[in-house]
């Protein structure tokens, strides 16, 4: 019983290893195709339909995410920051929440869904009709032609969006907070603008470009291994949103803790009111 | 061994399984130049793998694949490039790019190999889609076109670098028998005025006949039969037979296997 359960558990860890494994070499061999993609002039025309699928389309969600993102988050405290006579730093705690954490993550999850899930469909299809091979038959690269130019329109567009997400979403508290709550609209701008810093819009904007590669690695990397069939697509897509939405939780916990490291070791301990 | 003589490409002892599926097990095979051989044999023998083997899209676990006497089944993928260019593969269900047109289709290949302009490379794209009947369905989509017409658009895909071998997968299948009939012409005016090398996969005795120089039986991972076209029509071995004339009543499966044409 003891020796079976083990075995079970060395053949579990052994096949999560070597998928793990695949995964890297799929990684680096994606990392390695981008500089010199970069550089082709008909590699970068592909980026052009990427671009439009993965970051035009996506910006209606997105600032639709951002706008309500920041409505809750100003309804829900706004009563708790009357009662401590804190009404007037509404901005602040909307602002730098939205900036820091809700805005990278939440775009970050919306476009996991939205995007991670068409790219590992659409690469999924393609695998099991055979297309896969067929760029491979005629000395095509299929990281180069399919994985690099989703991969750079991930990277590039995820900040992008985040920004439109943040900007939003602060809009979204400000309606909250000034027209409907009555807030000071001078209070409202003036201590979001003492409070929030560069560093807060770059540390989400740096972790949003960490989404973006997690969204197109595991989209692309599960569309080229789907099983074969609609069945097949079909999980890859499920896993992929899956997978793109607890790698996103994860490294945004890591890269919270490592930046607020950074910023407290240069600039000491922040005190936002 | 002077070019000619030489097999254009040549499996040794070839196996491949995919987990407790073994598939091929020991394959030899030398195709002759210029000539087109047809593989026959039963859904799920290993046709296609045997196919893919052939251009290195699949690896084999045993065995040697060569190209004009080069190895190629341990070669990189980048040094793969410059022997996949001189192969066309007709894929079973076409595996048109359905981003692309029909045209962007053809060009492909010739974009992605070639340093030809654009209007070069129209030109080709049309040379070859009349070549196959199609000029004119250029600005279609592969969601537009009928099977046949996928089938024939692949096909001046695959001819687009003008290859000296083609690799057919199924070209038949799913196509009415006018349609069909029409395919295999095309495989014999390849053949005959481009004189390229073909391999045909197929089930379709009609077509294997009416395309093949030699003909090729693969069951259960070798091949139990290999002649010509009236040497497999005309073949004692009970199982050559039942799969020729399509009757599953027609002796037992183990009957053994007639030497002359093994």
């Amino acid at each position: 019983m003891l020796t079976s359960s083990l075995a079970l558990l060395g053949r579990f860890t052994f096949v999560q290893l070597s998928a793990l494994g695949e995964f890297a070499v799929f990684v680096a061999q994606t990392v390695a195709r981008t500089p010199p993609a970069l550089v082709r002039r008909r590699d970068l025309s592909r980026l052009v339909p990427q671009g439009y699928t993965i970051g035009a389309l996506s910006v209606p969600v997105i600032l639709v995410t951002g706008t309500f993102v920041g409505m809750v988050l100003a309804v829900q405290a706004i009563e708790q920051f009357k009662a401590v006579g804190l009404a007037s730093r509404m901005g602040v705690i909307v602002s730098l929440s939205v900036v820091r954490e809700l805005g990278p993550v939440l775009a970050g999850v919306m476009l996991a869904g939205r995007v991670g899930g068409a790219l590992t469909a659409e690469l999924g299809t393609m695998n099991v009709t055979e297309q896969l091979d067929a760029l491979r038959s005629m000395g095509a690269d299929p990281m180069r032609v399919l994985v690099v130019p989703r991969f750079v329109a991930c990277v590039v567009l995820t900040p992008i969006l985040t920004l439109y997400c943040d900007l939003m979403g602060v809009l979204g508290g400000w309606f909250i907070s000034v027209p409907v709550f009555g807030v000071s609209n001078q209070d409202y701008w003036g201590f979001t603008k003492s409070a929030l810093e560069t560093w807060d819009v770059g540390s989400g904007l740096f972790k949003s470009v960490l989404f973006g590669a997690t969204i197109g690695l595991i989209s692309c990397y599960k569309g080229f291994h789907c099983r074969p069939g609609a069945q097949g697509v079909g999980q890859a897509c499920t896993e992929s949103f899956v997978s793109g939405f607890v790698v996103i939780l994860i490294l945004d916990f890591f890269a919270a803790l490592l930046l607020k490291n950074i910023y407290e070791s240069i600039w000491g301990f922040k005190m936002v009111f | 061994m002077s070019q000619t003589s030489q097999p254009i490409v040549e499996l040794r002892a070839v196996e491949k399984s995919f987990g407790p599926l073994h598939v091929l097990r020991g394959v030899d095979l030398a195709l002759e130049r210029g000539k087109a051989t047809v593989i026959i044999g039963e859904s799920g023998t290993g046709k296609s793998v045997l196919l893919k083997t052939m251009l290195g899209l699949i690896r084999p676990d045993a065995g040697q694949v060569f190209v004009d006497g080069q190895r190629i089944d341990n070669m990189r993928e980048r040094d793969l490039v410059k022997i996949r260019r001189r192969f066309g593969y007709l894929f079973q269900m076409g595996a048109l790019f359905d981003s692309l047109t029909a045209g962007e289709n053809v060009a492909f290949p010739l974009a992605e190999h070639t340093k030809n302009s654009k209007e070069r490379i129209n030109q080709i794209v049309a040379e070859k889609l009349a070549l196959v009947g199609l000029d004119g369905i250029q600005h279609k989509r592969p969601a537009e076109l009928s099977g046949g017409q996928r089938k024939r658009v692949a096909l001046a895909r695959a001819i687009a670098l003008d290859p000296d071998i083609v690799l057919y997968d199924e070209p038949t299948t799913g196509l009415d028998p006018i349609r069909s009939d029409s395919i295999n012409d095309l495989i014999i005016k390849l053949k005959n005025e481009l004189s390229i090398t073909s391999v045909v996969v197929t089930h379709d005795m009609t077509s294997a006949f009416k395309v093949a120089d030699r003909i090729l039986m693969l069951h259960r991972g070798h091949f139990i039969a290999d002649g010509t076209p009236d040497e497999i029509r005309n073949s004692e071995d009970l199982r050559v037979r039942r799969f020729i004339t399509g009757d599953a009543d027609a002796g037992s499966d183990e009957q053994p296997v007639q030497e002359t044409l093994l």
